[in-house]
């Protein structure tokens, strides 16, 4: 008797409308890898230079002030455990090296930009040739420099230049990159990213503030949350918007809620709402799935919340809400377009090749000359 | 001016006669170039370096956890060919690609080549890249090779001889698309002094080979889907299978990528399973289905042989194509030549001695230090004794070698490859080049006007190949006269 032979499942039924533009699942996976690390890559550089910055005008500074400032920064954005097996000080410098440059460190910038760049190439028939040629140009900025050259240089510029390959990438993709599928992972991942380093900055802010009360209202403090603001490229529109001091509640309303700018988190949430609906667009049931349902109440919740509200729940608790949110929905959208499940190789063979001594006792055998 | 000094020697200089006059053909490009100061040119070179590095147009050396990007080195100065002579060279690789394919279909038939008696049989059954999977099966429009990467080199006389066919998986088209367009920027004027003949539509005339060779079983609403299979981003010719996919319009896939169920091939896509019509496969025979041939390929896909053994997709190459890379094959491909198009070969081959012939073989093993000695199945210049220039210790190995399996080695006079001017350091020397053009079978068959010229950029040294020292140069084909 023939032994019966099962295909290995794959899970993958849906059909989409737009059949033309279709796009494998690893190269969507790539293009939002691609987006999301530069975007990562951007804020960490803004967020570095605006703290050095900002360490600039205190005086007296000694280890442990240092390392105080640090720390909320590294827990934010890094691995505190991590930085501590590597350097024996938080200080400006070796945070600087382990934030910038560190192999070691998953999110230094140059494994952001290593990774942006290795996506890239994996999808480097995808995107056009100007893309390309930014990352690898970023690629060897960063790879050609260790952080005593930064040092001895001028800081500032090193990372503008971090932040503009990062700008001039977002332009040239909205001047060359047709508007299809890939574009929306493309905006879906840059705008998770960027949501998700709003929020940690309110997060950071959180930490510093807490230790020590008195110093709230204070000019340390307003100096803090005016860096918050740089952090996020924030500080001339927040004048512009409010013409007046900067003040604790209204940065976090102007953060949060400031639908007109595009890192609020208000502003990143919608567009993500808008482009996951694009991505599930075509797809029976996917607009509506449990997931999408969620994040859209989670979305339209915003609009409807003051900063009192938040402030009264809590920054911390809010921030690791939305947080949970994000995560919610990234990880719907990975694993439902783009997670391609390995392929069980030894599965795949066997199947194969029972499949065809099943054939091989149908027909009849041919000869090898 | 540039080439004041410049030696021809005692080899066969593509830009010089004997005398040291300029050949007629590069006239233009040495009166362009007459206006060039040293500076200026190394000017150039340098920003055409930069310009490959900017664009990633590189390979990485895997010698540190990091790995170092280098770019193929590319020497700005062209390699020009008469339009007389690519006549010559363009007849020759239609005849022979033309009787290699005849032969394939032969091989997986009929065997009549065989039967003849003209190929020892021995010689294919016992081929290292024949497929016996293969026995039997049909391919769709009966076309084997679809892309060829011949290597010519030109003797001390200037004779353009085949030194190896490359019927797998040849590379490096990209760089002839990708040099063309450096040095167009380099030298805009020497650029239109010359009007060489395009290469920009070698990627439109490849797309329209594979879309021609869709399997007969395809009928659609439109056209076929090509798509593009590499064996990943680590492979040292990925930079090439991702331009090459660009520049087609179709998607770059790897084994992970597709699945094969009912003999048919599916990429997994954003929307579910979508089928696959054509697959350009940049993995060798050996790695594309490791439920057929090596079991532990990790790049290749399950199945997939049996679905283009089953008509619903096809492969291009072939597998099985492997057969004629043989070297011992080579031998007696102007045999095949008569015997399927009762032509004489155009593009003579390098004259070959087979070490499985006794006479041969005493030959071989009497004059090791006078002869190339190559095994039968290896590419990229290793597995090979060049005999005038190697150690006892070496030629010794060699000899073990050729007594313990004659079957694997064949051996050929060493040829003086021609030279050409080619920039070192602070002005130009003498290098030795060979010529990679590419052909297409599609509904007829296509010589790209152009194509590789390799450079042994090593003084003295014969071997082109990038993994050893090699470097490249644009092609320029002339247009005839009356064109």
């Amino acid at each position: 008797m023939i032994p019966q032979t099962e295909a290995p499942v794959f899970r993958e039924h849906f059909a989409r409308d737009r059949q033309a533009n279709v796009m494998l699942s690893r190269v969507a996976g790539s293009l939002y890898w691609m987006s999301r690390y530069l975007e990562r890559a951007e804020n960490i550089a803004r967020l570095l230079d605006v703290n050095l910055q900002l360490l600039l005008d205190f005086e007296k500074l000694d280890d442990e002030s240092l390392k105080q400032h640090w720390l909320p920064i590294l827990h934010a954005i890094g691995d505190e455990t991590l930085f501590f097996q590597l350097y024996e000080t938080a200080d400006s410098l070796s945070v600087s090296d382990f934030i910038t440059f560190n192999r070691n460190n998953p999110n230094s910038l140059f494994n952001c930009l290593v990774t942006a760049r290795e996506n890239a190439r994996q999808v480097r028939d995808q995107i056009s040739a100007e893309m390309w040629t930014v990352l690898n140009d970023a690629y060897h900025f960063i790879s050609s420099r260790c952080i005593e050259d930064v040092w001895d240089g001028d800081v500032g510029a090193f990372y503008d230049q971090i932040k503009q390959f990062s700008h001039l990438f977002q332009g040239i993709t909205v001047s060359t990159f047709a508007r299809n599928e890939g574009y929306e992972f493309i905006q879906f991942g840059k705008y998770l990213e960027r949501a998700d380093k709003t929020s940690r900055l309110l997060d950071v802010k959180y930490h510093i503030l807490l230790p020590k009360v008195t110093d709230v209202g204070g000019a340390v403090d307003a100096a803090q949350w005016q860096a918050v603001l740089r952090s996020t490229s924030a500080l001339e529109a927040y004048r512009r918007f409010y013409v007046t001091d900067i003040l604790a509640s209204k940065v976090a309303q102007f953060l949060i809620f400031q639908d007109a700018f595009p890192r609020s988190i208000t502003f990143c949430v919608d567009q993500l709402r808008q482009f996951a609906l694009l991505i599930s667009e075509g797809r029976e049931g996917e607009s509506e799935s449990p997931p999408m349902r969620k994040f859209g109440r989670f979305a339209s919740g915003l609009r409807f919340l003051a900063v009192d509200d938040v402030i009264q729940q809590g920054l911390h608790e809010f921030v690791t809400e939305v947080q949970t949110e994000l995560a919610g929905l990234a990880a719907h959208i990975y694993q439902t377009y783009m997670y391609c499940a390995p392929v069980d190789m030894d599965a795949e063979i066997r199947f194969h090749q029972q499949q065809e001594q099943q054939q091989q006792g149908m027909l009849p055998a041919v000869v090898a000359g | 001016m540039l080439l004041e000094n410049y030696e021809t020697d005692d080899f066969y200089d593509e830009m010089f006669t004997e005398d040291g006059t300029v050949r007629p053909h590069y006239e233009a490009v040495a009166r362009g170039l007459g206006e060039v100061t040293v500076e200026e040119y190394r000017n150039k070179q340098t920003a055409v370096d930069a310009a490959f590095m900017r664009h990633g147009v590189t390979f990485t050396v895997y010698s540190d956890d990091q790995g170092t990007e280098r770019i193929f080195p590319f020497d700005c100065m062209p390699r020009v060919i008469s339009a007389e002579e690519w006549d010559q060279i363009e007849r020759g690789l239609i005849q022979r690609i033309e009787a290699l394919n005849l032969f394939l279909h032969d091989l997986y038939h009929d065997q009549k080549i065989l039967k003849d008696r003209v190929i020892p049989a021995r010689y294919i059954l016992g081929a290292k890249h024949f497929r016996r999977e293969c026995a039997g099966m049909d391919v769709a429009k009966n076309i084997y090779v679809h892309i060829c990467g011949t290597d010519l080199i030109r003797d001390r006389d200037g004779r353009y001889l085949v030194l190896e066919d490359n019927l797998r998986c040849p590379s490096g088209a990209s760089y002839m698309l990708e040099n063309r367009a450096a040095l167009k920027r380099a030298f805009p004027e020497v650029f239109s002094e010359v009007k060489p003949r395009p290469v920009a539509d070698y990627a439109q005339t490849l797309l329209a080979a594979l879309q021609h060779s869709a399997p007969e079983s395809f009928v659609g609403a439109e056209h076929p889907t090509v798509v593009l299979l590499t064996p990943g981003v680590y492979n040292s010719a990925y930079f090439e299978h991702a331009f090459l996919a660009r520049q087609m319009g179709i998607p770059i896939v790897e084994g992970r990528d597709l699945v094969v169920r009912d003999a048919k091939v599916y990429m997994r896509t954003t929307a579910g399973l979508v089928k696959v019509d054509v697959i350009y496969r940049r993995i060798d025979d050996d790695f594309l289905d490791p439920a057929k041939f090596r079991p532990d390929s990790l790049l290749g896909v399950p199945g997939i042989f049996n679905a283009a053994r089953a008509g619903n997709v096809t492969l291009a190459n072939a597998v099985g194509t492997g057969v004629a890379d043989d070297k011992v094959v080579y031998y007696f491909v102007p045999k095949i030549i008569k015997y399927y198009l009762d032509q004489e070969p155009i593009l003579p081959n390098v004259d070959t001695y087979l070490a499985s012939e006794d006479e041969d073989r005493d030959f071989i093993l009497e004059n090791l230090n006078k002869l190339v000695v190559k095994s039968a199945n290896e590419a990229g210049g290793y597995g090979m004794l060049m005999g005038p220039w190697a150690a006892q210790a070496e030629i010794d190995k060699f000899r073990d070698m050729v007594r313990a399996d004659p079957r694997n080695f064949i051996a050929q006079n060493p040829i003086s490859l021609s030279r050409h001017p080619t920039w070192v350091e602070e002005g130009f020397e003498g290098r030795h080049i060979d010529l990679r053009p590419y052909i297409l079978c599609g509904e007829k068959i296509t010589v790209t006007p152009g194509g590789l010229t390799r450079v042994a950029l090593r003084k003295g040294s014969l071997v082109v190949n990038s993994s050893q020292g090699g470097g490249s140069k644009d092609t320029w084909v002339l247009r005839a006269a009356n064109a």
